[in-house]
């Protein structure tokens, strides 16, 4: 099992819960780091500001689309912006299953995109399935050594 | 410019000239004549008469050979000057006595000629027996006149002729000046308002009638053209006021629907977007409520399930599956919305190989399940792709679900004549439905059997009859309870 964190970026603390709640059932004890919006989330991949010092990459981000202040898309445009975090996993979560969303989400360098079903059971099977694919089989790219 | 091209007062003066002056100069050249030819009559029958006198004057000197006599009786011809020569001749032909004395050599003949007189080389001359009464020929008298007198009366009355000949021509001249107007101005007058009507189209003038004969005619005639054209042409005119007013009025008209048109496409399209959005936040903000409801309902019954009872615990299930249910119902009315919404594309669809694709996939998710699928082949229709999909979807799928309960499961798609045009048929041999309830069919979340009898939301053949009437098609349906129901649709 990668040791790597998991960066979840979710406004709605239900959610959270139980997106936490999902992944512990499944036996997935990766830390996992809560952004509840989109400023957060890019502190904690940059390193400004809250945690000081060379901020070591997550090996995956669930990123939900629907934030406050910077929304979804923006963060994965900054995330494929920037150099160090260019090649980083990032996994779409929402509720949306719109097209244009799927389309844009992709288009901006999404790796994944999964909407969360409203069945928590099917919730739970979800979070098992991701975290086993991205934590397990997925090869993470190297994290680049910040200096 | 020839004649015929000559102005009309013109034209008539100069046939009345020139008939009165071909009337006259005939006439003069008669009078002329005539007076020429008596004339000479006239001075022949003269110098006759003087002859015989003289003859019978002189019979005595001739009888006597006196010829000094005879010259005597010759010589009283000098009373008239024109006499040129004459001569008397014996009975054989010899001169006797002449006068003048020495008259001019050529002049009198050498030997008497025939009797009678004649006009030769310019002279009135002849011979005239000398004789006694009833006895026998003496000698003859030979006179020679000029005819000077002749030419000199002749000369005066052709003066006279011409004089009378230009005095009568300038009189015809001036006479048919001033009477040539009873043609001509009429003529002229019709001519005039003819010109002035074409050059100003001025249509209420009118030619005054001078007389009543044809010219009065093709005056009266013309005025009642004019006056007829004056009418139309006002008629004409009132037409295209009246017309370029109407058209106005159209244009106005138009012009208003167009604001209208444009208004209501302006309304159309914020309303589409507003429904955009509206879905969109759908899509989010619902079910995100919903999947907390559900899941904390779940963390109740794993963490706490010894402390709940079996009410308890089935209120719990409940609850989840109504939030499922809700999620569903919210699932399907964003379909609805979107086909509504979408943009359409026409192409040629193959609904044949499109039909087996679904039922294999039905077929595939459900192995369990026999059921028998009969597909048409070829059958082509012009349609968006997505959409037609949809509607297949949804009808061969209610038809998979409700021949759950079905020995012997059949489903058909295929193609039948109706109503002059083609239709597509879905029929299946399943629960079917009662006619009596065929017009809540297409309803939204109207259904017709019960969720614990066929799962559904109702929504599926809201969605297909949305789509078939987006393609100008119509969608009906037949069944009878558990024989089965049969779909019909064209597009």
């Amino acid at each position: 099992m990668n040791p790597g964190k998991i960066l979840l970026v979710e406004d709605n603390p239900d959610d959270v819960t139980l997106t936490l709640r999902a992944l512990k059932s499944r036996n997935i004890t990766n830390d996992v780091v809560v952004a509840s919006d989109g400023v957060q989330a890019l502190e904690f991949l940059f390193g400004a500001g809250t945690a000081p010092g060379a901020a070591e990459l997550p090996a995956v981000v669930l990123l939900d689309l629907k934030l406050p202040k910077v929304n979804g898309l923006e963060v994965l445009q900054r995330i494929r912006a920037d150099e160090r975090t260019r090649m980083l996993p990032v996994v779409i979560l929402t509720s949306s299953d719109e097209e244009r969303d799927i389309i844009k989400g992709y288009s901006l360098g999404a790796n994944s995109y999964v909407r969360k079903p409203v069945d928590f059971v099917e919730f739970t099977e979800a979070a098992k399935q991701l975290g086993l694919y991205w934590l397990l089989m997925n090869r993470a790219p190297p994290t680049p050594r910040t200096v | 410019m020839s004649f015929r091209d000559w102005p009309i007062r013109r034209k008539l003066t100069a046939i009345l000239l020139a008939t009165s002056g071909l009337v006259l100069l005939l006439t003069s050249a008669a009078f002329v004549g005539y007076e020429y030819w008596s004339f000479r009559r006239a001075a022949r029958d003269m110098l006759m008469q003087r002859g015989r006198i003289l003859a019978a004057t002189s019979t005595a000197s001739l009888a006597f050979a006196n010829d000094a006599d005879a010259r005597e009786i010759l010589s009283a011809l000098k009373a008239d000057p024109h006499m040129v020569a004459a001569a008397l001749y014996d009975k054989d032909g010899h001169l006797f006595a002449t006068y003048p004395a020495n008259p001019p050599r050529d002049v009198l003949p050498a030997v008497p000629g025939p009797d009678g007189y004649r006009f030769e080389r310019g002279l009135l001359a002849g011979f005239q027996a000398v004789a006694e009464e009833g006895s026998q020929r003496l000698g003859t008298l030979y006179l020679a006149s000029d005819l000077e007198a002749v030419y000199a009366t002749f000369r005066l009355s052709g003066v006279i002729a011409l004089a009378v000949l230009i005095v009568s021509l300038v009189a015809a001249y001036l006479l048919s000046r001033a009477l040539q107007n009873a043609i001509s101005r009429p003529i002229l007058a019709l001519a005039e308002t003819a010109g002035a009507v074409s050059a100003r189209q001025d249509y209420a003038v009118r030619a005054p009638k001078l007389g009543g004969d044809e010219v009065g005619v093709l005056t009266d005639a013309f005025n009642q053209m004019l006056g007829r054209i004056e009418d139309q042409d006002q008629e004409l005119r009132r037409h295209a006021t009246d017309l370029s007013q109407r058209v106005a009025e159209r244009t106005h008209e138009l012009e208003e629907r167009n604001e209208a048109l444009r208004h209501n496409a302006a309304q159309l399209l914020a309303a589409n977007q507003e429904l955009d959005a509206f879905a969109y936040s759908v899509s989010h903000d619902l079910r995100a409520p919903l999947r907390s409801i559900d899941g904390f309902s779940h963390v109740l019954l794993e963490d706490y399930a010894a402390r709940l009872d079996d009410a308890g615990r089935d209120a719990l299930q409940r609850v989840r599956a109504a939030t499922q249910r809700m999620g569903m119902l919210i699932d399907d009315l964003l379909k609805l919305a979107r086909v509504t919404r979408a943009e359409m594309r026409s192409e040629v669809v193959d609904l044949s190989g499109m039909a087996r694709e679904i039922m294999t996939e039905l077929q595939r998710a459900a192995p369990e399940r026999e059921v028998e699928a009969v597909i048409a082949p070829q059958l082509t229709a012009r349609g968006d792709t997505r959409l037609l999909r949809v509607v297949l979807e949804n009808l061969l799928r209610n038809s998979w679900k409700y021949t759950a309960k079905q020995p012997c499961p059949r489903v058909e798609f295929g193609s039948v004549e109706a109503n002059g045009g083609r239709a597509f048929v879905v029929r299946d041999n399943g629960a079917g439905f009662d006619m009596k309830y065929a017009d809540k069919l297409f309803g939204v979340f109207q259904r017709l059997h019960s969720p614990a009898e066929f799962e559904g939301t109702g929504v599926g053949l809201a969605t297909v009859r949305r789509i078939i009437n987006r393609h100008g098609g119509r969608i009906w349906a037949e069944g009878a309870v558990d024989r089965g129901a049969t779909f019909y649709f064209t597009l």
